[in-house]
């Protein structure tokens, strides 16, 4: 038959671990720049790198599976708490790397060096511009107030980046007063929470609710955009970084990160592969890519970034991960679907 | 040979077979040689452990013990769930069934201007991913899509000021599925009544039958096993699917097992959910049995019968029209416009090079695994017939437990299983020995997935073919394998040839599966549609999108060919015209 003749080769081929200089890698993010980053680093190193993409939970799942015999070598993903599951996992193995502890500041990695932070995140308010005094907006925590009924959107709470917003507040405020915030925020919301990221501040745009929490990077996408739909939607929404005042914590900020998998077949490789990812070079890609923050302090911040300053929250990635299943269960006794 | 009808009927009981029948045929004939069948026997049982093993795997791990989350679930999302999945599964289901039956008689009964066009059209949804659809719809019907835009504009309301029906509800899901999946019901209905109908329907119009009498009384009764089978399979499939419901915020069974593995942290409760949604499915196979009655409906006569369509009144015709042409329009049509439309809008179009690459994976994958999927259905039905004991049919029913489990469990199963084997096989050969993340790790989930479908297609295939043919081949000498090679082959050909299409379309479309297993380096159209769409970049999505649709339109078009010409005598003496 035909088809025996181009199975079995490609069934070899990849079954086969072969030992030319590469650097396998599984990855959650899947952003426009990543790939221009994956040449980068082949162009410098010679070294090529070889991607699985999908969701950062499934992978890690399968990681496990495939135990000591899994061919991957770094993991990375785009939330804190998945990061922290790999580790309780056993998933990751610890790096001695002097040029990571110089380039990521500490609280961007792992304190047993386990993994390390590649880009950040925050988790902003989104409010429209016509309807709502920036002066009223201050914290996460304000907005349960009664003022804000049927005015707030956000995505479902089934999102990482929500798990993770609940598991920094159990970790400052403990779980009770976190699951008296998500009540409150249930009883505000303006629609049952649904969509992405982008859609609630579409939403807010067209007048669906009046505030929105989002990642600060889709909106940065909408401004770099040039649909005038787009053009439509920054012109009537603004971002506010709450938490900013005195002993209020600071705006959530979630990361973005990798790590050396233990066992790893290339475990030279996928060293350089890390450090290269801190390098300023390949932090001004990332970050450029997807307008995120570069975690090395000495890299080009996105020029669409430069008006975005604010105080970060500086609650341990690795305790907002450790957080994660409480938050699903708040989430899920008080209906925040 | 009897290859006009063979399509047709096989489709009929797309959904396990008539064992019974089968076994009183061949309890009279097992005089074939021993090795042979008992190797066969032996085989396909342990096929069908291999094929279950995922589901098993999971599904056993309930009695690993509890930590508690079952508790946690029972409290507060479970009763939700249930809710969900099965007002998802009955809806859609019935939605499904009333479109597929109605459309079916109207294209098989009437002759209205464009019904040979539409009689393929019709099936053209099946090359729709219920995640595209779903997409699609969100950014056409949602509140800052073009339709409301122009109601506000129009209007000059304020979005909140008026309501509109939201398409990410429940109402919405049900809605998509049901226009979306009724090609399997129709698929099936059709070929019942142009099988069954025409002598019978004849009758019952001789003894002066009204249409509607004629219908209700005689094409329903007949239709139903058909009927049955096609709403279950829709039933399943909405269970089964994760990407839409979980883009619809709709908590079912499947968007809870993934959030209760992987958020919950725990895959024991994951899979006391797995086996909850087992429990759902075996209910939906108990109903479809029980729906079928105790009747059984043979071919008494090979005649065929020249039954002129029944001709209508200029309303009716273009009733008739509209109604056929709806579910085309909305299943199909409408979805692909908007794709089209966002791909134009977008001005992004990935390079050839890339498309042609995925398309190549998506292909690669799909063939292959329906290649092995009719192999080893063949072997699962055709062990049933020599071997007609219970062991054989629970082989047959085991390896089809897949089919509604969501493709994310499924994958799961299957790097527990490999990995398991990688590390047994790695200490015995003390060599690196891997199967994980190859294709053969696809191939082996997609089998488990969708198997069922080429088993229900070659069952009903192989059981159609009457015995005597069989004991003829014996007399003069030939084993079982040269009878399967020389007799049963030539006549299952119709039958292999939909189970491939069937399960081809299935794998091209599938997606949690492929996205957790695959290989480095290996995009396939459906993957990579999700990155874009999950990073929310729906207009860069839409051109594979295109794509994928195109692909799988070239095997659903050979489907409805193979329909149109399972009955070439049928004469058309109005038909000319149109």
């Amino acid at each position: 038959m035909k088809l025996k003749t181009i199975f079995i080769p490609t069934l070899l081929l990849s079954a086969l671990v072969l030992e030319a200089a590469e650097v396998n890698l599984y990855t959650a993010r899947h952003y426009p720049g990543d790939d221009e980053l994956y040449e980068a680093f082949e162009e410098q190193t010679g070294i090529e790198v070889n991607v699985v993409d999908g969701k950062g939970d499934a992978l890690l799942e399968r990681i496990k599976a495939e135990g000591e015999n899994s061919p991957a070598d770094v993991f990375m993903t785009v939330d804190a708490g998945r990061l922290w599951a790999a580790e309780q996992a056993g998933v990751f193995a610890p790096v001695e790397s002097e040029v990571l502890i110089a380039s990521i500041p500490a609280e961007f990695r792992d304190p047993e060096n386990l993994w390390f932070g590649v880009t950040k995140r925050a988790r902003a308010i989104f409010y429209a511009k016509d309807r709502v005094d920036p002066e009223e907006l201050s914290t996460y925590q304000a907005l349960t107030g009664p003022e804000w009924e049927d005015r707030i959107l956000i995505r479902s709470s089934s999102n990482v980046y929500n798990q993770s917003l609940l598991g920094m507040m159990i970790a400052e405020q403990g779980s009770e007063e976190a699951q008296d915030w998500a009540a409150g925020m249930v009883e505000n919301f303006a629609r049952k929470p649904q969509s992405n990221d982008t859609g609630q501040i579409r939403a807010v745009a067209a007048g669906l609710g009046d505030v929105a929490i989002a990642n600060h990077y889709y909106f940065a996408r909408l401004m770099l955009s040039d649909d005038p739909e787009d053009q439509e939607v920054v012109e009537k929404v603004a971002i506010f970084f709450p938490n900013q005042g005195e002993g209020e914590g600071g705006t959530h900020v979630n990361i973005s990160g990798a790590g050396l998998v233990k066992g790893a077949p290339h475990p030279e490789e996928a060293i350089l592969f890390l450090e290269f990812l801190a390098s300023p070079e390949a932090q001004a890609i990332l970050a450029q890519g997807n307008a995120e923050f570069p975690v090395n302090p000495e890299a080009e911040v996105p020029e669409v970034l430069e008006s975005f300053e604010f105080v970060e929250d500086k609650t341990p990635a690795s305790e907002i991960g450790a957080n994660n299943p409480e938050s699903i269960r708040i989430f899920d006794r008080v209906g925040w679907r | 040979m009897n290859s006009e009808g063979e399509l047709s009927q096989e489709v009929t009981v797309a959904k396990g077979g008539s064992e019974e029948i089968a076994s009183r045929r061949s309890s009279k004939n097992c005089s074939s040689g021993p090795p042979t069948k008992w190797f066969l026997f032996a085989g396909a049982c342990l096929l069908a452990l291999a094929v279950a093993s995922p589901v098993l795997v999971i599904a056993m791990s309930p009695f690993l013990g509890g930590d508690g989350t079952w508790a946690h679930l029972r409290e507060t999302v479970l009763g939700l769930y249930i809710r969900n999945s099965v007002l998802l599964a009955v809806g859609s289901g019935l939605g499904a069934g009333v479109i597929g039956l109605g459309t079916a008689w109207t294209v098989t009964m009437y002759q209205f201007p464009g019904r040979r066009i539409l009689e393929w059209l019709l099936l053209l949804p099946l090359a729709m991913p219920t995640y595209l659809i779903a997409y699609a719809y969100t950014d056409f019907l949602d509140f800052s899509g073009p339709v409301q835009e122009l109601f506000r504009s129009i209007t000059g309301l304020e979005a909140g000021d008026y309501w509109f029906p939201e398409i990410r509800s429940l109402g919405g899901a049900i809605f998509l599925f049901s226009f979306v999946l009724y090609p399997y019901v129709y698929l099936l209905c059709r070929a019942s009544f142009l099988e069954q109908s025409v002598c019978m329907l004849d009758a019952s119009r001789t003894m002066g039958q009204s249409r509607r009498e004629s219908f209700r009384r005689v094409a329903i009764p007949l239709a139903r096993p058909a009927l049955a089978a096609g709403i279950a399979l829709v039933a399943m499939e909405s269970l089964a699917d994760y990407g839409a419901v979980d883009y619809f915020a709709v908590d079912t069974f499947t968007t809870g097992i993934y959030r209760t593995w992987f958020g919950l942290g725990s895959p024991v409760a994951a899979a006391q959910l797995s086996a909850g949604l087992l429990g759902v499915i075996v209910l939906v196979v108990i109903l479809e049995r029980l729906s079928r009655g105790k009747k059984r409906f043979f071919h008494t006569t090979n005649r065929r019968q020249c039954l002129p369509r029944w001709k209508l009144s200029m309303v009716k015709q273009v009733v008739a029209f509209f109604l056929c042409a709806v579910p085309v329009l909305i299943g199909f049509l409408i979805p692909v416009g908007i794709l089209i439309e966002a791909a134009s809008g977008a001005g992004f179009f990935p390079s050839l090079v890339d498309s042609l690459e995925w398309a190549w994976h998506s292909v690669v994958l799909a063939t292959g695994a329906s290649v092995l999927a009719v192999l080893f259905a063949l072997l699962l039905s055709y062990n049933v017939r020599l071997t007609p004991n219970p062991v054989s049919r629970t082989a047959s029913r085991i390896a089809s437990l897949g089919y509604a489990i969501p493709g994310s469990v499924i994958a799961v199963g299957v790097l527990l299983i490999l990995g398991w084997a990688d590390r047994t096989g790695s200490a015995l050969f003390s060599h690196s020995f891997f199967l994980s993340g190859t294709l053969a790790a696809l191939f082996f989930a997609y089998i488990t997935r969708f198997l069922t479908l080429s088993i229900g297609t070659m069952e009903s295939g192989l059981t159609r073919i009457s015995p005597s043919l069989d004991q003829a081949g014996r007399t003069l000498g030939s084993g079982p394998l040269s009878i399967l090679r020389r007799i049963h082959f030539p006549m299952l050909r119709a039958s292999t040839l939909a189970a491939l299409l069937l399960v081809f379309v299935e794998v091209l479309k599938e997606l949690p599966a492929t996205l957790i297993i695959r290989p480095f380096n290996f995009d396939t159209l459906a993957v990579h549609i999700y990155q874009q769409a999950s990073d929310e970049r729906f207009a860069e999505s839409a051109a594979p999108a295109l794509m994928i649709i195109l692909v799988g339109l070239a095997p659903v078009l050979i489907l409805s060919r193979m329909m149109a010409s399972s009955r070439p005598d049928r004469v058309d003496s109005a038909e000319s015209g149109s």
